[in-house]
């Protein structure tokens, strides 16, 4: 039997930097908003990659810096712990109306003190009109952004409101050659352009810009150099004095030239990474295969006697708190949809290289360790399976499973390299990807896949077919005709997946828009730099620069719509158990059951309001009476109510998805197919196509809270099903029957990625046995071409009792979807849904 | 093989799939219906009788116990065949008592075979020398129960005495491959260390005796008594404590120094 390798002891260090990061709650902070307000100022007139690139090093010349006690490796976006900036340029508005709720908010609360809110008041009028989110909505058809906005069927609101981000960069590059060796490339690139050319003015300016944000970039390292210096000189501490020299010494050699060590490509990598996420507030900065390009130095130093296993450990366990330090504000919606203080940097160990050769390494091992003596939901760590991967990687990420961090998440090779190549990439780029974000795969620093496009919410078509078109009294779909007057199911479907494409065709649109708004107002000449061909093209990310361009929308609720649509086939269609009239009412009354409490309150509240409209005295008693009978449902008849339980308890006796039964898979294949495949036919505005994705993030339960009960027998406003997973509750067959019916699913054709929860009892991982067969499990899921699965191991106990008890568990990580997050800082609904996952325990 | 084996029909209760506990590897173990012994703590009272029986759980009616052909429940155990070839799993027939329907025992344990499945039975062992010579060729793993070792004490609280049970244990070992010693644990019955000394003795006199599993009384099958209509003889009898279970162990390990002795399957 195998041993679990790496098993290295953790600095107590280490723990202090992170006590220090979650002292307090973390907070906005107002000098990057001030700055580029002050570099746009001055700026105005000049071509806007210019004016980027200016702001880029106003910013990075003025912004507040900071050395936290006991860091290793520097480099910080706010003084606070765990601070933010904004970003007035993509959105603010927003902002300013939460400006009093922000600190209270559920989901994702933010601190911010009454001198930043008049700093920000100051500096935000200046952007009325001029952000990303001004022009995307002024560019979109009024239609498609009034569905977007208020109807629950797709958000593209991250990339509305903020950043891009989604996105790896060259970070071998800098590490093994330095800025100094992007900006040569850059001389070269300006030094060929051909006054003769059209484009050559504009791709001059791009150059330029890409110059003037590496010059920045490498001022602000020589700021941390010299404050290094002056914190060393006031230091008594020797050993600390010690440190910061070397700090100092570090930061005045990286990022500008190549890293002389491993350390030093640390503290490159780590600039890098902090500095995108100053440009721009897109999140999933994703560093990729780490374990890959950090690997060449640290064996250097490890074979020379420089370094220590130890003390290269110390510094990857640094890095991992740093990922931590960086934070984003959302607006209230967008931060349910990504609850938990997410950034997405994704981390991937293992897996084949270019030629097809497993790389596993030493450090593949010591990133999962850095996971575990760290504990913290950043990075999002995930791992590369093949057929030839080492089984002792594998036991190793079984034992870090089994700490009930929700990481790392696996990804089979044997599928998504395929998959990717079916979207234009060559074999060699397909085997050298990277995951981005949640489970987006690309070729990294290559593509710009804008991997988080969208989501969209697969049951609310659906109820269109139901409405005729119409929701909330307007037609926003297409009419597809009386369902009642629906002869067969054919029919039926052909009206949903007519819905479904109807929708999916504004969304696209809506996407483009973005789209266009970014290139136009938003361009990013350092990230650009760092990712393959910009440079060589002269041109910028945000107008096509990259080599591979991809937009991805995610779809969810699969599991939902696969019952639902079987429900309506075998009930109203083949048996008529039910009429077409029953079922429509059924779902218009959600069955005869109450609303759930939240949606109740929202309810009662509206009720209040009208009736205080109409002159009428609300009282306490008159709330309670509505919300009773809200709750209870008491509009509804005994009769019908009864007839609706029977409808119910029909539904639940079907057969359902994710209990290996193949008919049924096959048809969620088929349902999975209704909204993958229709993306081949649409382009995006940087020269590429559109590629779906399965999966929510966590979208699936502020999207559920839109959506009206469904006909497998979902209830009105509660959480759709998460991923490819199955609809919680209908799993029976426990884990492998699951897993068996996922990997049913057509996972190649997602090629922005699927997303597989499972959530285990720690009692099925207990031992080296239970390692063992874990793993097995695994690769028996993997075998059968399933793409991707994630594990959250912790006790039903565990979370009930952390949702009683807060203030025991404010370290306690949970898999959300995609990313790990702190889950005290989820939103109630969303921490109820984790729980109500099926639990596999293993009999 | 004889293609007459898929065809050979039998009563089962249950099937549980993901199964980690009861033979090497991932496994899904079938649950059979009827068997000799009426054991007091049983924590599948419903696996007893092999009536096709009413039960009542979280407040629904469920009729336990189902014919099948051993062609059709081949269908449904080969859906796990990936993570038994990953894990060195396979099919376990637990019951109920499967020698107690030898034939279709039999054919179900040669269709494994047949499928590439390793096999393991749980087992009493209650049963004829001729059904466990039948069954034999056809089984990897045993796990075998000892409970008691006095006869007497062992129909007390099981409706049977051990006689029997003993000479196939001694036949078992001589001839399979794998044999494994399960011994429930539990209290006013067995979880003395006099007692639990004494069949670990027994086990370690075995040739082919590896194991000894001490598997704690537990409670959960409680309801499950009262959802058939029937008393829960037990009522009031607590788990054997950690400490106690603790305690056996040693005492296990010294009377049979030869076995690796652990606690659970």
């Amino acid at each position: 039997m195998s041993q679990i390798k790496f098993v290295i002891e953790k600095s107590p260090r280490i723990q202090r930097l992170i006590d220090h990061l979650y002292a307090n709650m973390p907070e906005i902070e107002a000098d990057r908003a001030e700055l580029v307000t002050e570099s746009y100022k001055a700026t105005e007139g000049l071509p806007i990659i210019k004016r980027r690139s200016a702001a880029f090093r106003h910013i990075l010349e003025n912004i507040p810096i900071v050395i936290r006690p006991d860091e290793l490796i520097v480099g910080s976006n706010s003084i606070a712990p765990r601070g933010c900036q904004t970003f007035p340029e993509y959105s603010y508005e927003w902002l300013e109306k939460e400006y009093d709720t922000v600190a209270t908010r559920e989901a994702d609360p933010f601190y911010i003190s009454p001198s930043t809110v008049e700093r920000l008041k100051k500096v935000y009028p200046y952007w009325k009109g001029k952000t990303v989110s001004d022009l995307a909505a002024q560019s979109m058809d009024e239609k498609v952004l009034d569905v977007f906005l208020n109807h629950g069927i797709f958000t593209v609101g991250n990339y509305f409101y903020n950043g891009i981000g989604h996105i790896n960069v060259d970070y071998a590059k800098v590490i093994n050659c330095g800025l100094e060796g992007v900006m040569a490339e850059t001389r070269e690139a300006l030094a060929k352009l051909y006054i003769g050319n059209g484009d050559y003015l504009k791709r001059k300016a791009f150059l330029e810009a890409v110059l003037e944000s590496c010059e920045g970039v490498i001022t602000y390292a020589k700021r941390y150099s010299a404050l290094a210096k002056r914190e060393a000189d006031a230091c008594t501490d020797s050993i600390r004095r010690a440190e910061l020299l070397r700090i100092s010494e570090a930061c005045a050699q990286v990022p500008a030239k190549p890293a002389r060590g491993f350390y030093e490509a640390c503290q490159s990598f780590w600039f890098i990474q902090q500095l995108l996420q100053c440009e721009s507030s897109g999140h999933s900065i994703s560093p990729g295969r780490f374990d890959q390009y950090m690997y060449p130095l640290f064996k250097k130093d490890i074979d020379s006697g420089r370094e220590t296993i130890t003390s290269a450990q110390e510094y990857l366990d640094c890095i991992w708190v740093k990922l931590n330090d960086l934070n984003k504000v959302r607006d209230a919606a967008s931060a349910e949809g990504f609850a938990g203080y997410g950034l997405f940097q994704n981390l991937i160990v293992g897996g084949q290289n270019e030629e097809g050769v497993d790389v596993t390494n030493e450090l593949s091992y010591m990133c999962m360790e850095a996971t575990v003596h760290v504990r913290l939901p950043q990075p999002s760590l995930s791992i590369r399976v093949w057929n030839k991967t080492p089984h002792d990687l594998l036991i190793k990420a079984a034992a870090v499973t089994r700490e009930g961090l929700g990481v790392p998440a696996f990804y089979n090779d044997e599928v998504i390299i395929p998959s990717i190549m079916s979207r234009g990439l060559t074999l060699e780029d397909a085997r050298d990807y990277c995951i981005i974000g949640c489970v987006e795969p690309q070729k990294g620093a290559r593509t710009d896949g804008w991997h988080d496009a969208a989501f969209f919410n697969m049951c609310r078509p659906l109820e269109l077919v139901f409405s005729n078109g119409y929701d909330k009294g307007e037609l926003i779909g297409l009419q597809t005709g009386d369902v009642e007057k629906m002869k067969t199911f054919e029919e039926f479907f052909e009206a949903y997946k007519a819905q479904q494409l109807h929708f999916i065709e504004m969304m696209v649109h809506a996407d483009n828009a973005v789209d266009y708004a970014h290139s136009v107002r938003c361009p990013l000449p350092f990230q650009s730099s760092l990712c393959n061909d910009c440079i060589e093209r002269g041109v910028s990310l945000q107008e096509g620069g990259a080599h591979y361009n991809f937009t991805g929308p995610q779809g969810f609720g699969i599991a939902n719509m696969t019952d639902a649509l079987l429900a309506m086939k075998t009930l109203v269609f083949d048996e008529k158990k039910v009429t077409m009239r029953e079922m429509k009412e059924a779902l218009q009354d959600n069955f005869g059951k109450g609303l759930i409490p939240k949606k109740a309150l929202e309810l009662t509240t509206e009720v209040a309001r009208q009736l205080d409209a109409n002159g009428v005295q609300v009282n306490e008693e008159i709330i309670r009476a509505v919300y009773k009978n809200i709750t209870n449902a008491d509009s509804i008849s005994a009769e019908k109510k009864a007839r609706y339980q029977e409808i119910l308890d029909m539904i639940a006796a079907l057969p359902k998805y994710g209990n290996d039964i193949p008919e049924v898979d096959a048809f969620a294949r088929q349902v999975g197919n209704t909204y993958t495949k229709p993306f081949a036919n649409f382009t995006n505005n940087r020269g590429g196509v559109f590629q779906a994705g399965l999966y929510p993030v966590s979208a699936n339960v502020p999207l559920g809270y839109q959506t009206g009960a469904t006909p497998d027998g979902r209830l009105a406003f509660t959480p759709i099903a998460d991923g490819v997973g199955l609809a919680s509750g209908r799993d029976v067959k426990g884990p492998t029957a699951t897993a068996n019916s996922v990997a049913r699913l057509d996972h190649g054709i997602a090629s922005n990625g699927t997303l597989f929860n499972q959530k285990f009892h720690p009692s099925a991982l207990a031992g080296m046995g239970g390692l063992e067969k874990f793993v097995a499990y695994l690769r028996g899921y993997f075998d059968q071409k399933g793409m991707h699965v994630q594990y959250n191991v912790v006790s039903r106990e565990t979370l009930l009792d952390a949702q009683k008890n807060p203030e025991k568990y404010k370290t306690l990580v949970v898999r959300v979807a995609g990313y790990s997050a702190l889950f005290t800082t989820l939103s109630r609904s969303l921490q109820d849904d984790i729980i109500n996952r099926t639990e596999q325990s293993g009999i | 093989m004889n293609k007459d084996i898929y065809s050979v029909g039998g009563r089962i209760f249950d099937i549980q799939r993901y199964s980690l506990h009861d033979g090497p590897g991932i496994r899904t173990i079938v649950f059979l219906k009827g068997c000799y012994l009426r054991c007091r703590w049983c924590c599948n009272p419903e696996s007893q009788s092999y009536n096709i029986e009413e039960m009542t759980r979280a407040g629904k009616k469920e009729i336990m116990g189902r014919d099948v052909t051993v062609g059709e429940l081949m269908d449904e155990l080969s859906g796990d065949r990936r993570y038994y070839e990953r894990s060195g799993g396979g099919i376990t027939l637990s019951g109920g008592e499967c020698m107690a329907q030898p034939d279709f025992a039999e054919a179900l344990l040669r269709a494994c075979h047949d499928y590439g499945f390793n096999t393991a039975i749980e087992t009493t062992a209650c049963a004829s020398r001729d059904v466990v010579a039948r069954l034999l060729p056809h089984v990897d793993y045993f796990l075998m129960d000892i409970k008691h070792m006095d006869s007497k004490k062992h129909e007390e609280f099981t409706g049977r005495g051990n006689e029997q049970i003993l000479e196939n244990a001694k036949f078992i070992a001589e001839n399979a491959k794998n044999l494994i010693i399960r011994v429930p644990t539990v209290p006013t019955f067995n979880a003395t260390t006099d007692e639990i000394a004494a069949i670990a003795r027994f086990a370690s006199s075995l040739d082919g005796v590896r194991e000894l599993h001490l598997l704690p009384y537990h409670r959960l099958g409680q309801d499950k008594y009262v959802g058939l209509g029937r008393q829960y003889l037990m009522e009031g009898i607590e788990p054997p404590s950690n400490e106690l279970m603790a305690d056996l162990l040693k005492v296990a390990k010294r009377a049979a120094p030869s076995l690796r002795v652990q606690i659970g399957g």
